[in-house]
Formats: structure tokens, sequence, C-alpha cells
């Protein structure tokens, strides 16, 4: 894509979200000329956030199929010619990542916020209070020396109690 | 020229070398269906419903953008043109409003028609709509941004045909809009209200101004006695949308046809046509023969007045100050006819069945008030008019003939002339030669000003007195003959300008949706009407002579001065 540089990933980038990314790029450099591309890139960028927000259906993944070999083969330029690459691309070599996120409502690399689950196991927590301190939204409670619990419709996934947590308590799924 | 040849789903074709596979398609007899194409404007290539598979090549190409070459095979009903014309379909009615049923080209509309028959039954996409505020600054021109393509074909009309660029794009990709220039309301652009950009458009994004429940609030009103003017143009286009050829229609059964609607009395704008050359050829003279400004341009126009009112304002001694033939009528229809009816003027509603949007602006603009009323208090389009008689369930060509009303309707086919390119020059020659030369012409037909070619020139030779004239329809024709006279480099002395492709008969408030092909025929017809009058020039209409003789004659002062002529003003134009 673009700058024809290399990028390495490894299992924590979500191909769904880097389809997503690309998608996010090519929508916004679309002058909205030809009609393909200016709705096509359009759309295809929606059906993906739908699809990171695990909200996504297997019907949405015909349809992205279906429109990214419309929008490559019909745009009048280079850049909608190759804007459903990524898509096309991942879907190809990772379509089970994108299964996961429509059937098991998962995103394994777990880039995708919206399909992620923090937890702490209360066997490991030791109630040291530092997930407390250090959470954004004060999503977690529990007294000291007991164990603590997250309450999900406050976390905002952000992960940083997962990284400060001493004793591995703290995991997303 | 050579014939090159190629193969479209298996049929074997010899086409013109350089055509498009669009023209090829065409001729082996099947139908792509386009959006942006218009037969009367450049490839744009933007809409991509046109696609095609040729072999060799990996992307599917514009069939109106591709240019066909020896030994091409094409296939335009390949499963995946077919999956992309559906899937671009899908997209564009995904962000379209879907109120067709209620919408102004309901039944005419481009983007309907292909839907329906590429089956496009639902969308994949959520409806996404910027909910865009309509916009009703223009007396003439409606404009619903929201339901825009984006083609591109308004634009052109616009830029290159009309060369008053009121239209253009703003924005990017999914935001693209077709704004008036700079962002402004229409009527605060350039925008001359010429109505060729409601014929470019495939949808109904922009239209005509509608004002048929005002008509029908005036008609249905006891106070209020409705008169009515016919122009020129208005009979061969109503005949069209009733699906007869033009010259099948009679003039008397529109009459008819409008008494049955209620208006209390019918006239004609071509007996105001008449006057109107009555008036120019007495003005052209007087500026030949005591070297007044020349050339001397026509003012029949309206968008062609406010043309030259925003781009040429130091230019304007050049206009004649007749005013059209509408606005004539208008001030006489309150003055001398309403006097030879006994009628008061103050009940006149005086209504004119034009096919022209710019006629509106005109009829409302401040100075149309010499009648000391307004001299015009409506303008319907053809394409209004057509509407109402259907909704009346009244189709003219049914009906017998009804005479019009009296004292300002008799007409000769100098008036009839009027509707085409050329025609107000040609009927101008007519009288102008006789005045001058004081014998009855030989022959009355001007055929060099005749057709659709941009600019017509003829050379006229009246007793020794050369007269160099010009007639040129489209705004972007009138503007290299107006450049010519703003340099002082005009060889002519009298130039007819008409802002619409091919004159009246063409005019933006005709019905949906024309092409230049269709207005060469109506050309034709006018000129077969002009050639049946028994009275083909102005001078010799016998209510004219009335209408000077108990008058404007009759009366000391200028009475024909203060409601025949105008002037004209700098009109405000964007940088």
């Amino acid at each position: 894509m673009g700058s024809g540089g290399l990028v390495v990933m490894d299992e924590d980038t979500c191909m769904v979200d880097v389809a997503r990314y690309f998608l996010h790029f090519t929508q916004e450099e679309s002058c909205g000329k030809c009609a393909p591309c200016r709705e096509g890139t359009m759309r295809m960028l929606q059906i993906l956030e739908k699809i990171c927000d695990g909200k996504g259906t297997p019907q949405d993944l015909d349809t992205l199929e279906s429109l990214c070999r419309v929008v490559k083969t019909t745009s009048l330029c280079g850049l909608g010619q190759s804007a459903p690459n990524p898509v096309l691309a991942t879907l190809r070599y990772f379509r089970s990542e994108y299964e996961a996120h429509i059937y098991d409502k998962k995103c394994h690399a777990g880039v995708c916020t919206e399909l992620l689950d923090i937890t702490i196991n209360a066997d490991k927590c030791k109630g040291c209070t530092v997930c407390v301190d250090v959470c954004p939204t004060g999503a977690i409670k529990g007294e000291r020396k007991k164990p603590h619990v997250i309450d999900p419709a406050v976390c905002i996934k952000c992960q940083a109690c997962m990284v400060k947590c001493k004793f591995g308590a703290i995991s997303r799924g | 020229m050579s014939e090159t040849n190629v193969m479209i789903n298996g049929i074997k074709i010899g086409v013109p070398e350089g055509a498009s596979i669009l023209q090829a398609a065409e001729a082996a007899g099947i139908k792509i269906p386009t959006l942006c194409f218009h037969p009367d404007q450049e490839v744009k290539a933007n809409c991509r419903i046109c696609v095609v598979e040729v072999e060799g090549q990996k992307n599917l190409m514009p069939a109106c953008a591709t240019k066909i070459t020896e030994g091409m095979v094409i296939n335009t009903t390949a499963s995946r043109v077919l999956e992309a014309r559906r899937m671009i379909l899908e997209l564009i009615l995904a962000h379209h409003p879907q109120d067709c049923l209620h919408c102004a080209r309901g039944g005419s509309c481009e983007l309907q028609q292909i839907s329906s028959e590429y089956d496009v039954r639902f969308s994949r996409f959520p409806q996404e709509n910027a909910e865009l505020s309509l916009d009703h600054s223009s007396p003439s021109i409606v404009r619903d941004p929201n339901k825009c393509i984006l083609c591109g074909r308004c634009i052109e009309c616009c830029t290159e045909t009309q060369t008053v660029s009121a239209l253009g794009l703003a924005h990017r990709g999914f935001e693209s809009q077709v704004v008036p220039s700079i962002g402004q309301d229409l009527f605060e652009s350039p925008c001359v209200m010429c109505g060729q950009c409601i014929h470019a458009c495939p949808v109904g994004a922009i239209s005509v101004r509608e004002q048929t429940d005002d008509l029908l609030d005036a008609i249905t009103d006891p106070d209020k006695v409705v008169v009515t003017q016919i122009a020129p143009a208005v009979r061969l286009a109503i005949a069209e949308a009733f699906g007869a050829a033009g010259d099948q229609l009679l003039m008397g059964q529109l009459v008819s046809a409008l008494k049955m609607l209620g208006f209390d009395h019918i006239l004609h704008t071509n007996f105001t046509a008449d006057l109107t050359i009555m008036e120019e050829a007495q003005e052209l003279l007087e500026r030949i023969n005591h070297h007044g400004t020349l050339p001397m341009f026509t003012s029949c126009c309206p968008a062609w007045v406010r043309f030259a009112e925003v781009f040429y304002p130091s230019s304007l001694e050049h206009l004649s100050t007749c005013k059209s033939p509408q606005q004539m009528f208008g001030a006489l229809v309150k003055t001398y006819w309403a006097q030879k009816a006994g009628i008061d003027p103050e009940r006149i509603f005086s209504v004119s069945i034009m096919p022209c949007t710019a006629k509106k602006y005109e009829a409302v603009r401040p100075e149309m008030i010499d009648s000391q009323y307004a001299d015009v208090d409506m303008v319907l389009t053809t394409h209004e008019i057509v509407r109402l008689l259907k909704m009346a369930g009244i189709n003219p060509l049914n009906l017998p003939e009804t005479e019009f009303d009296p004292w300002m309707s008799e007409y000769t086919g100098s008036a009839v002339l009027f509707g085409a390119s050329g025609g107000v020059m040609e009927a101008a020659l007519r009288t102008v030669c006789e005045k001058v030369t004081g014998k009855p012409l030989e022959k009355l037909d001007f055929v060099e000003v005749r057709g659709m070619k941009g600019i017509k020139e003829a050379t006229v030779d009246m007793n020794g007195t050369i007269v160099k004239v010009a007639a040129a329809h489209t705004l972007s024709k009138a503007r290299v003959l107006m450049e010519q006279a703003a340099a002082g480099t005009s060889p002519y002395h009298f130039i007819e300008i008409m802002a619409c492709p091919g004159g009246c008969i063409g005019g933006g408030g005709q019905p949906l949706t024309l092409s230049n092909t269709q207005r060469a025929r109506r050309m034709n017809d006018i000129y077969t009407e002009d050639r049946s009058r028994k009275l083909r020039k102005s001078h010799e209409n016998h209510e004219i002579k009335l209408l000077y003789d108990d008058f404007l004659h009759e009366a000391p002062g200028h009475r024909a001065h203060e409601l025949l002529h105008t002037k004209y003003s700098l009109k405000k134009k964007n940088p």
C-alpha cells in the first residue's frame, strides 16, 4: 500500500483492524469523482468498522467481498482500484480472524476493544489496589487484601490495569 | 471513413473508426445504461454504470470513454458486469433520498429507470442522507442537493455551454457536493436562470420552481380575471408531451384546453412578438441612421439580458431597449387590453405560458411595473402546463378548436419564428428591409440565420445600405460576439442572442428532457408554421396597426416608450 514500505506484524495485530486502518486512509483520500470509489470505499469502511465492533453478520462478508470486486474493477483511478487490496489480502490469508469477529465475537489479537472482556481472576488477585489507582474511569472496585472486580459497563478496555498487575490476575478474552 | 471490426456479445459488427464502445453497442442494438453520459456533452466517465468486459483487460472498461480497436471482443452481459452495475446502483441509491413518489422527476428520472431495469429492489447499505437544505432562493429554479448523484452534467452545461459557471464541485470523497459558486445560494451566484441544468440533470436535484398551486388559487378567485399569453415555442412541446408530432396540435385546440382549465381570456405572446419587431426595427434604423451604439443586440431573452448585466456591465448600451414580448404584453394587457375589454386592470391576473425558466425571473424584476401593477403576475413553464393538463385529464389533441380572444392575439409568421434561434433576426430583417427599401420583399426566407450552428451570420443589401447581422445561441457563443462588441471590433450591425441551444424551443422550461436532435426537429416545425401563415411580416399585423392607431400614437407623450422599453442595470457579480 502506498509507500511500498514493509510492516512487520505479529499475533498482537488484528488483521480486520489492519484492513479497517487502510480503508480509513483510502476513504479519506478518495476525491469523489467516480461513484464506486466515492461511495464504495465509505461502505467498505463502514462494514469493517461494524465487524470490529462485533456487530458483523455473515452477510456482511459476502457484501464486502462483492464490494471489493466491484470497486477494484470499476474505479476510475489507481486509488480506487487498489483500495480493496488490504481487504482482499486479509480475507484471503486471515479469513479465520474475520470469522472469529463475526461468529465468536472475539478479537484474538486483543485490538478490537468492543470485543474484549477484561476480567480479574479472584484466585490470583491479592487485593493490592494498584489497579484501582491506575484505572482512569474508576471501573475497578474492591477492598484492600480482598479480590477486586471490574464493572464492564464502566471499563473502557484500555488495559492499563493489566500492565500494572504484578500477579497476572487480570486477563482479556 | 474506415471501419473497425469488433465483436460484441458474439455479434460481429463494423463501426466507424474512433467510435466508443457505447456507440458500437448502440449500432449492434445493445443497450448499455448510462447516467453521467449526455449526447450533447463531453465524456465524463464518472458514474461507471456503463462498464463492460473487454477481452484482455483485467478491469472492466467504461463503454462511454473507451474507444474501440480492431478485433476488440466485448461482453456487455458478463456476470461481473451485471454485478458491478447493480452494486453501483445500490451504492448510489443508498446515498439518495427514497422519496420518488413525490419527487419532481418521479416517472422521468434516469436513476429510477435504470434501477428498475436492473431490478434493484433493496440496498444492502444503510441509508445515508446528508439532509442538506433545499435552495429556494431563485425565482426560477429549485435545487435539492440531497438528490444530486454528482454526475457533473449540470456543471458542464453551465460552465462549457453557457460559460456562466454558476455551479461547481465542493468538498471531497463521500462529502462531495455540487454547489453554486463559492457555496452561495443560487440566486446570489452568477446564475442567469436559463434552466439548461434542469435538462442536464438525470435526477430531481435541479427542477423548475413550480407555481401551479398559485395558479389554481387565482383561477378559483372570483375577483380575478385570469388572462393568459402563450409563447411561440410552447405548442410544439405540448404536442410532444402528449405523444404527437409538433404540427399535430392546433393552436385552437390549445385555447380550448386552457379555457377548460379555467383561464378566462386567452391571448398570444406572438402578438407582442410582432410588436417587438416593430419597435426593434425602429430602434435599429435609428441607431444606424443617427450613429448610435452598434452592434445592437436583441433583448428578448431574459437569461441573455442577465448574462450581459452580470458579465458585461459596461457594454449594456449595446442591448436594445425593447422589452421582451412577454413584458410588452404584460404592460399592455393591464392598460390597452383592459381598456378595450372594459375590465378593471386591478382585477386582471396576467399569466404567461413560457418555454423558459428565466421568464419567471424577468416577471419579478422590480422595474417591470409600467402598467402601475405587476405587468406579469405569474409565469408558468410549458412543463407546468403539461402537468396541469394531465392532472385535469385534458388531452388537447382530442379537443375542438376555439378562437383566441381579440385585440392582442393576431400574429404573423414572423412572430412564430421567435421560437427558434435566428428567428427574431429573420423577422426583424423582413420588416427592416421593407421599411428601408419601401418595396415588398421578394424572398422572405433568410436561410443563412437558420439551423443549429452556434453563430450564424448574413449580409443584407437594402438599396445600397449593407447590414451585417448575426444570430447566436448558447451563452458561450454570445460571449464571443459580446467580447467583439466590447472591444469595438464587431463587424455586425445587429445581433440576435438566445441563451438556450436552438432558441426558445430548447428552453429550460420545456418538458424533460431535451437533446439537440429534438431541438433541430422542433426548429423545422417552426419554419413549417411560418410558411403556413397568410401574413408573414410583423408590420402587416392588423391588430398591431390598431394598437398604434388607437393607443400608442393616440396619447400625447411617449406612451410607447414608457410601456415597451426598459433600462438595464449592473448586477452583482461574484469574484
